[in-house]
């Protein structure tokens, strides 16, 4: 007896001293197999992707290269969005990066360039940058070098908004605040949620700040913030923004169990197919969500797409759109040279290439390309694919998602600041304070 | 570290009493080489790491920066950080509360020999076999208040927001919890029970002791180190609760669940501030440390002694 409990006590605390470093260690023994004289080795091509629908266009794109260059094969592995953007980053730290890098551009490819984690592209890929939307390549330069391409579809994000709960409840989709509120309101009173929203998932909460703080204060707001102004957020614009969601949740657009729905498991845009919810702000993938999940309820047209309302008197320009303009190929400096030139050999002649572009297209996704407005309506998805497509070319301005712009630690505040904004626990003040402070 | 000093006294004392013989001394300490060597690399060398890391600061990228002190100072003038340490006193009380008579009276129904007992055990059994995150993604799932159990029941008493309401959800993941660990606890305390020799109840009886008399004077006392074995795990364990809170609710709402492991990793590994993540690090490692030699020391379970004396 005395012996066991003993034991125990030590294997007690033998398991918290493994749990505890986990911090360190973690990095090291995170997700997946190392492939074979694959990702981290500079002497080979090696590239990490993400799961998902695109995982088979990415696949599709290495193999063609793989074929034509036998000699110079890419590794290819692939990651889920979050375990990827963990692993990423220890294996840029460490030296070990797979030659393409993965990213979002923004603060994170800001940190790398900074580090010298990647390549200054400039003057390298500029045929590649001659397929994309040039609004969207641009995303990709840091102190204006080019550091990373996108390599997929553009994501705006969009209104979405079920046209049978519309027609039965005698709404009209709503193009100015004031129509969002009172269509706000008939939902509300006749038992529908109006607004789908993923609280658990924090960031679709995002989207809310974002439209309405340019919609009120133009985008000139936000990069006060990026760059580093003192007091940035303490702009006018954002605490009206807050106050604007605070009506928001006060007049129970989002129902009232909006926290227990993720986004991952795609519940918000199942309200709205499942006819319990009438609207969905959401980015332009969920188009692929819907068209999977309830395949009949965007073949008869239920399925509305809209852009944001605009915001009486407001200073933003009302077809502004905020989203990601699109995911990004970086080059990893840890490469050596003739792998780097090999990998950029790819980005010229491969990346967005044609076999590409008309695999993002039968999904249902907006490649980042130019002159696609005649191809697009032919298409099976034709009416969102033009609508999407024409929304992000004639936005005068596409505003990256906060979360991905700013630095990791002051993203996480804000994500937490602002779900607690929606929960009702702070007042729009707290949030400009506790914003502000994580400035310069 | 700790385990050399009763690991050596104990295979020591087990193969002189074996052998017998007078110049018997046992297998050599060498073979205690290849468990600390693992627990070392593996244990021993990350902590120091920890400790080290909390005087500098690091995003990850790059060179760690020597900082001094300054990590440990974010730390502790963090209100968020602050809040979780809260947050984790409060869960291993509560989670203690509801998990410690649950397992005993589970433990001592399942050591009995009642009629359909193995069935009843072999369900009680069952989470135990789970997966954190099997766990965590199923009951996220059924606790889902549009599309979970609540529809499937057409049950509107199940329709609460248990996972999105700051009010709710740390109670909703403490009954997760205590349904992942009252199992393993229960068997302790089923092996602990069925350990107390029949004539103790044989005599009770003829003293005229009741069912219930009976339990709380020869079944409680008889299992009280048993109870130290699991009130330990308990304790410290539930400074390390982290996969099924991470998945149940990743921290929310707002900041309602994010215990003190939680906080480590996402200030390490979503803000990147591996300084402040590792200096929480090390402080949940302290604070176990103490826990336990608290609860050895108090219970008086450095001096266990046979508790068999009549029996």
């Amino acid at each position: 007896m005395t012996r066991i409990t003993r034991r125990t006590t030590l294997l007690g605390l033998m398991g918290l001293g493994v749990a505890a470093p986990a911090a360190v260690t973690l990095s090291a023994c995170g997700g997946g197999a190392q492939p074979t004289g694959g990702a981290g080795s500079p002497s080979s091509l090696s590239v990490w992707a993400l799961t998902g629908a695109k995982q088979d266009t990415y696949q599709l794109t290495f193999d063609s290269w793989n074929e034509d260059n036998p000699d110079d094969q890419f590794a290819v592995e692939y990651f889920a969005n979050d375990s990827y953007k963990e692993k990423i980053r220890t294996a840029i730290g460490a030296g070990n990066a797979p030659t393409l890098i993965f990213n979002w551009a923004g603060g994170t490819l800001a940190d790398y360039a900074a580090n010298g984690s990647i390549v200054d592209l400039s003057g390298q890929v500029d045929d590649v940058l001659s397929r994309t939307i040039e609004s969207i390549g641009q995303v990709g330069q840091v102190d204006g070098a080019q550091y990373a391409v996108p390599n997929n579809d553009t994501q705006p994000v969009i209104l979405y908004y079920n046209t049978a709960l519309f027609e039965e409840h005698g709404v009209t989709p709503p193009t100015t605040w004031d129509e969002l509120m009172s269509a706000v309101e008939t939902f509300s009173g006749a038992g529908v949620t109006p607004i789908a929203l993923a609280g658990q998932s924090v960031w679709p909460e995002l989207m809310y700040i974002q439209y309405l703080t340019d919609r009120i204060g133009g985008e000139g707001v936000f990069q006060k913030v990026l760059d580093g102004e003192a007091e940035a957020w303490s702009d006018p614009a954002v605490t009206s923004a807050l106050d604007h969601i605070q009506q928001l949740v006060d007049a129970g657009a989002f129902g009232s169990g909006f926290g227990s729905v993720a986004a991952d498991s795609g519940a918000d845009a199942a309200l709205v197919h499942t006819g319990q919810a009438a609207m969905l702000l959401q980015g332009s993938w969920v188009y692929g969500t819907f068209k999977q999940d309830a395949p009949d309820f965007v073949a008869d047209g239920s399925l509305g797409f809209m852009n944001f309302p605009a915001v009486e008197d407001g200073a933003g320009d009302p077809a502004n759109i905020v989203g990601n303009p699109a995911n990004f190929w970086a080059v990893s400096a840890d490469a050596a040279e003739e792998v780097q030139q090999l990998a950029i050999q790819y980005l010229n002649e491969y990346n967005l290439n044609e076999e590409m572009v008309e695999s993002f297209l039968g999904m249902g996704a907006i490649p980042a390309v130019q002159g696609l407005e005649e191809e697009l309506g032919e298409l099976e998805d034709g009416d969102f694919l033009s609508f999407a497509y024409d929304m992000v070319l004639s936005a005068p301005h596409f505003q990256l998602s906060w979360d991905q712009a700013l630095p990791a630690a002051p993203a996480q505040q804000l994500l937490t600041s602002l779900s607690q904004i929606f929960l009702g626990e702070i007042e729009p003040a707290d949030f400009v304070a506790t914003m502000n402070g994580t400035l310069g | 570290m700790t385990a050399a000093p009763t690991a050596t006294p104990d295979s020591g004392r087990r193969a002189r009493r074996r052998g017998g013989g007078p110049g018997a001394t046992g297998p050599s300490n060498w073979l205690l080489v290849p468990a600390l060597a693992f627990f070392g690399v593996f244990a021993v060398l990350p902590l120091l790491g920890v400790v080290a890391l909390s005087f500098f600061a690091w995003d990850g990228l790059g060179t760690p920066q020597f900082a001094g002190l300054d990590a440990w100072r974010t730390v502790f003038a963090s209100p968020v950080t602050r809040h979780a340490m809260v947050l984790t006193l409060l869960m291993t009380l509560l989670s203690f509360v509801v998990q410690f008579p649950l397992s005993i009276l589970l433990g001592t129904f399942m050591a009995g020999r009642q009629k359909y007992r193995e069935l009843f055990s072999v369900l009680y059994f069952l989470p135990l076999l789970f997966s954190a995150a099997a766990v965590g993604i199923a009951f996220k799932a059924l606790l889902d208040p549009n599309f979970g159990l609540s529809r499937a029941f057409g049950a509107d008493f199940l329709k609460q927001d248990w996972l999105g309401s700051p009010d709710l959800a740390f109670y909703t993941i403490i009954m997760v919890i205590s349904w992942s660990f009252v199992p393993f606890h229960s068997l302790l305390y089923q092996a602990g029970v069925r350990q107390i020799p029949t004539s103790m109840y044989e005599a009770a009886t003829l003293d005229g002791a009741g069912r219930v008399r009976q339990f709380f004077t020869v079944t409680l006392p008889q299992i009280k180190y048993t109870m130290v074995t699991s009130s330990t795990l308990m304790l410290v364990g539930s400074l390390t609760y982290f996969d099924l809170v991470f998945i149940l609710t990743g921290g929310g709402p707002g900041n309602a669940t994010r215990i003190l492991p939680l906080d480590m990793y996402l200030t390490g590994f979503r803000s990147y501030q591996m300084g402040p993540a590792s200096a929480i690090a090390v402080i949940l490692i302290v604070v176990g440390l103490l826990l336990s030699l608290a609860l050895n020391k108090f219970s008086g379970s450095d001096q266990m002694d046979s508790q068999m004396e009549g029996a």
